[in-house]
């Protein structure tokens, strides 16, 4: 990973307070499992931004390395990598999710 | 192709006091890997696997390994699971 892909993650994890790489966009998610965690986080409604890895190569490969976690998506809450679709599913089931969502927001 | 053995080493060179076994689910490329260490204690799930996806980042961007399943366990939750199995 290049350092300018480096800081462009960077950015986007932290000027974000939840961001989603993912494969295609909100409206029309390209893969099942991106789709997951698009569904989840409208049903909390909060405000989420997301990038579509296949736009764009170097990003698609550079998070990978960034976070040590080898798949699409990844959800970044307050800059922090918190994981894929399981994980996200596992969230949302225990209600850890909809507290860590509450406070990213009201920092 | 990669072998077993070199998964294991990679995940060991990370982790020196980690019992580590690594399966082949699928072609050679498809693994599961099994990791007990210590290193993982007040750690979470997701935080347990970045440390091993960590180990083999390199052969993962390679796409020598495809896909890499992960059951991680601190000694203590290892010694459970087994009871239990």
């Amino acid at each position: 990973m290049t350092p300018e892909v480096q800081e462009k993650i960077d950015n986007l994890v932290n000027q974000n307070k939840v961001f989603v790489f993912m494969k295609g966009n909100k409206l029309m998610p390209q893969c099942g499992f991106s789709n997951n965690v698009v569904q989840i986080l409208n049903t909390y409604g909060v405000p989420f931004e997301t990038f579509d890895v296949l736009e764009d190569e170097e990003i698609r490969q550079g998070i990978k390395e960034y976070s040590n976690w080898p798949t699409i998506p990844q959800v970044y809450i307050d800059g922090e990598f918190v994981g894929g679709s399981d994980v996200m599913i596992e969230l949302y089931q225990n209600g850890e999710l909809k507290q860590m969502l509450e406070v990213a927001l009201a920092s | 192709m990669i072998s077993l053995e070199q998964v294991e080493a990679m995940i060991k060179a990370e982790l020196p006091d980690a019992i580590v076994k690594v399966n082949d689910l699928q072609g050679g490329d498809h693994l599961e890997a099994i990791v007990v260490s210590s290193q993982f204690e007040d750690k979470t799930l997701v935080k347990q696997h970045q440390m091993v996806y960590k180990a083999v980042q390199a052969k993962m961007a390679t796409e020598e390994i495809h896909a890499l399943a992960l059951k991680t366990y601190t000694p203590q939750a290892w010694e459970k699971a087994n009871q239990v199995a």
